[in-house]
């Protein structure tokens, strides 16, 4: 069934950061959750807030504006974790908002334009129009490299 | 067929079967004439071919099949048990091993097997020379016999009641020529036969049995436990039987379509049967399609389980508990007695829920230990000396995460006994001892603790040698030396760069010391000791965490961080006064019972706002990694605690000085402190 979507349309979470709509792909998307306490892990890059428990298991949260270099912003009630699932690992992102799903035709999506605000192109994937709005697909196994080894060595 | 749902349980099943017959041959080995021992190893053997028949492994299937061959060929004692068949069937063992790891890694399990299948194809050869004589003499009792032909699904049923123990008896019984009444007769020798077993099989067929549509003499094949000769003299005593024959079907009849006819196979089965009806009594399952018979080990009802499924069964039982923290505070709060009474019992439930679970993950030690015997049989060949391995306390259980580190670390501790322990049979007689050394494995509880000692009764560390050697290597000092106790000195054989091997042989000495033994026990929380009594022999001490995934921590408090530090890191907990703190170079310490500790602060390394002086007091942890010591300065104490230990998963794949979290009681994660990379 869902391949067959997956031919013309694509399912897509699109949340807000800095006021820009950007979409991943349902598939990798497990689960939103609303602003929980996090614990700071020591000595990793800033763009990791630390870890949370989710359900049991201490999954790693990351935020996205920290991470394309936006500036932060203090969170609030809209503010939402999207915990994702890639390959071997889970992250949390934390977003502005996410409110919504969406089925995008494939031929809307196009290669990414030249320069899309500040972030870096490698993080994107591609952008989508959709009636009127401007989606911007994220490639998160870029956003999302596993922080390499962080030895003493290296401190 | 598509045998892949199957394979995990096939490697495991093959695994179990394959260490039975470890376990069993080398029984053998001490006792050659117990041939019950060798039933069990055919038994296993048995399971094991038809098993990888049907998974389609045909080199594990052959190879099986000729080892099956001698040992039907040793339970008839058509050929005795002598240490080449042992090494042979030994090695069998050891392909077949290799083959089934082989196809637990993904490979197709195959390997050349030609030389082997030889070998006991000879083996099997040479002792039918030996049989021929044994039948000739048999062949004035057996002649009379006459041979049932059994269709698959009867020989399918032969070949299962093997495995479970039972034996199948062909019985022909002759009656009298004036007979009158036959199918009276015929009817009471079934009576008899059906309580004591099953009738398969009879010729003539039971229709004509009762229409007395035979001459004198028909026959049975009939499943039982009973013996050849019971079963003989309870249907002699039906009165019109001229003579009953008894003769026993084998297993060896049923795969190459021949029969065993001499009377002395029939015997040893009987004798065989009637041992383990001893041992067996009340332990073989009643009901022929339910579980397959594994041996002996099969009276307890046990289900294999997945260990991924009990992390996540762990998983949801730790949020339980989470949850129970929250309903605890919620309860005291409200101060409802209805409430309270609800929480208290929840929790103490939740409480047994708890030990239920991490006693599922638990395992004998068993497992570890019984590739050992084997071990040290080739050992002690290869470096021609006399070895006896005692194992005692196998049965002591300890977490899988635990089990599977375990392993490697112990080896390395055997062959180090083996090779620079014990000593050459010419010299241990020399010296008085007997000529066998022993070499103990003793695993037991204690506290919150698991020991695995090995002891043996060898050469011991010689202080001189391990001096001068460590010296020479620059571990100590001469003067160092001269002040140390006995345990110290032989405690540095467990240092980095050590090895006491005065020529590199093959067992040990490549390079690799017991320092890779002491990290790798440290490394799971647990600790190695070393007592040793020069010219008298060794003992080596571990001490491990009976899990890994609970461990105790003492839980600290810096800003408004929780941290927890694993207490077998931990040697103390102090508050010093701020005036104590000394400065060695940039190096604050203290100075702690005589020794000079330097002190970590903690928000330092974990980069919060800076560490605060002015207070007068502070709160240290002193830590050790080995003899090292560190003090590990916190804003304050919260207390200890037991903790799920998790990983931060792989994303975040290593955290400078942090070695997993854990998730407290209100919910929140807490970092747990890598003591070891904080001091260097």
């Amino acid at each position: 069934m869902t391949e067959m979507l997956n031919q013309d349309e694509m399912k897509v979470i699109v949340f807000e950061l800095m006021d820009k709509e950007y979409a991943i792909s349902v598939d990798v998307v497990q689960s939103i959750e609303k602003m929980l306490s996090i614990s700071r892990v020591p000595k990793t890059p800033s763009y990791v807030k630390g870890v949370l428990n989710l359900r049991g298991v201490v999954t790693p949260i990351v935020d996205l504006r920290a991470r394309f270099g936006l500036d932060t912003k203090e969170m609030d009630e809209s503010t939402r974790i999207i915990i994702v699932t890639l390959e071997d690992y889970d992250v949390g992102l934390i977003v502005d908002a996410a409110n919504d799903v969406l089925d995008i035709p494939a031929e809307s999506i196009e290669p990414q334009p030249e320069v899309v605000g500040s972030i870096e192109v490698d993080f994107l994937s591609g952008v989508a129009k959709v009636d009127k709005r401007l989606l911007v697909m994220l490639n998160l196994d870029k956003v999302l490299e596993p922080i390499k080894r962080v030895t003493s060595d290296d401190l | 067929m598509d045998t892949n749902q199957y394979l995990e349980m096939f490697i495991d099943e093959s695994k179990e079967h394959l260490q039975s017959c470890n376990e069993h041959l080398l029984e053998l080995e001490k006792n050659p004439q117990d041939l019950a021992i060798v039933n069990e190893i055919f038994r296993s053997a048995h399971t094991l071919k038809g098993m990888s028949a049907t998974m389609g492994y045909e080199d594990i299937a052959d190879l099986t099949h000729m080892m099956e061959n001698v040992l039907d060929a040793i339970r008839n004692s058509k050929i005795p048990v002598t240490t080449e068949i042992f090494d042979v069937v030994l090695q069998a063992v050891d392909y077949l091993e290799e083959m089934v790891m082989d196809i637990a890694s993904g490979g197709t399990g195959k390997k050349d097997v030609r030389e082997l299948v030889d070998s006991l194809n000879r083996i099997e050869a040479g002792g039918a020379v030996i049989t021929a004589a044994v039948v000739e003499t048999a062949v004035t009792v057996t002649e009379e016999k006459v041979a049932l032909s059994y269709d698959d699904y009867e020989m399918t049923v032969i070949s299962q009641s093997f495995e479970q123990g039972f034996n199948a008896l062909e019985i022909t019984v002759e009656l009298r020529e004036d007979c009158v009444l036959k199918a009276a007769r015929v009817f009471m020798v079934f009576g008899i036969l059906e309580k004591v077993g099953e009738i398969i099989k009879s010729e003539p067929k039971v229709e004509q049995l009762e229409n007395e549509e035979f001459a004198e003499t028909f026959t049975v094949a009939l499943i039982t436990k009973e013996s050849a000769d019971v079963l003989r003299e309870k249907v002699m005593k039906v009165s019109e039987v001229e003579a009953v024959t008894v003769s026993a079907l084998t297993n060896d009849y049923l795969l190459n379509g021949k029969r065993a006819k001499d009377d002395e196979a029939l015997k040893a089965i009987e004798t065989a049967v009637t041992v383990q009806q001893g041992t067996d009594v009340g332990k073989e399952p009643a009901d022929q399609k339910g579980k397959r018979n594994t041996g002996v080990q099969s009276g307890n009802k046990t289900i294999r389980v997945n260990i991924d499924r009990l992390d996540i069964l762990m998983n949801l039982f730790e949020e339980l508990v989470i949850d129970r923290g929250r309903l605890q505070s919620i309860a005291s709060e409200l101060q409802n007695p209805e409430l309270n009474e609800t929480v208290e019992r929840m929790t103490r439930v939740s409480g047994d829920l708890q030990s239920i679970i991490l006693n599922m993950r638990m395992i004998p030690v068993e497992t570890v230990f019984n590739r050992f015997p084997k071990m040290v049989r080739q050992l002690a060949r290869d470096l021609d000396k006399k070895v006896n391995l005692e194992i005692i306390g196998a049965e002591t259980e300890l977490d899988r995460t635990v089990i599977d580190e375990i392993g490697d670390p112990l080896v390395h501790l055997i062959r180090n006994a083996l090779d620079h322990g014990v000593e050459s049979p010419a010299e241990r007689l020399a010296k008085g001892k007997p000529e066998e050394g022993t070499v103990t494995l003793r695993a037991y509880h204690s506290g919150n603790h698991v020991f695995i000692e090995l002891e043996d009764d060898g050469s011991g560390v010689s202080r001189e040698r391990v001096v001068a050697k460590a010296i020479a290597n620059g571990i100590v000092t001469e003067e160092i030396a001269k002040t140390m106790t006995d345990r110290q000195v032989a405690e540095l054989i467990l240092a980095s760069g050590f090895s006491t091997a005065e020529k590199i042989s093959d067992v040990s000495g490549r390079g690799v010391g017991l320092d890779v033994v002491k990290n790798t026990i440290e490394s799971l929380g647990g600790y190695i000791s070393i007592e040793s009594t020069e010219g008298q022999g060794s003992l080596f001490q571990v001490q491990l965490p009976l899990t890994l995934s609970i461990i105790s921590v003492m839980l600290v408090e810096l800003e408004k961080e929780v941290y927890a530090i694993p207490l077998s890191s931990i040697i103390e907990t102090a508050i010093i006064q701020t005036s104590d703190i000394l400065s060695a170079h940039n190096q604050k310490v203290i100075d702690f019972r005589g020794n000079i500790v330097p002190l970590v602060y903690l928000k330092e390394i974990f980069e919060m706002p800076g560490h605060d002086e002015s207070e007068s007091f502070q709160s240290v942890v002193i830590v050790r990694k080995g003899e090292k010591l560190a003090g590990l300065v916190v804003d304050s104490f919260i207390g200890q605690q037991e903790i799920v230990l998790k990983s931060l998963g792989n994303y975040l794949q290593s955290v400078f000085a942090i070695s997993g979290a854990t998730i407290l009681g209100n919910g929140q994660v807490a970092l747990i402190v890598d003591c070891n990379s904080l001091i260097k």
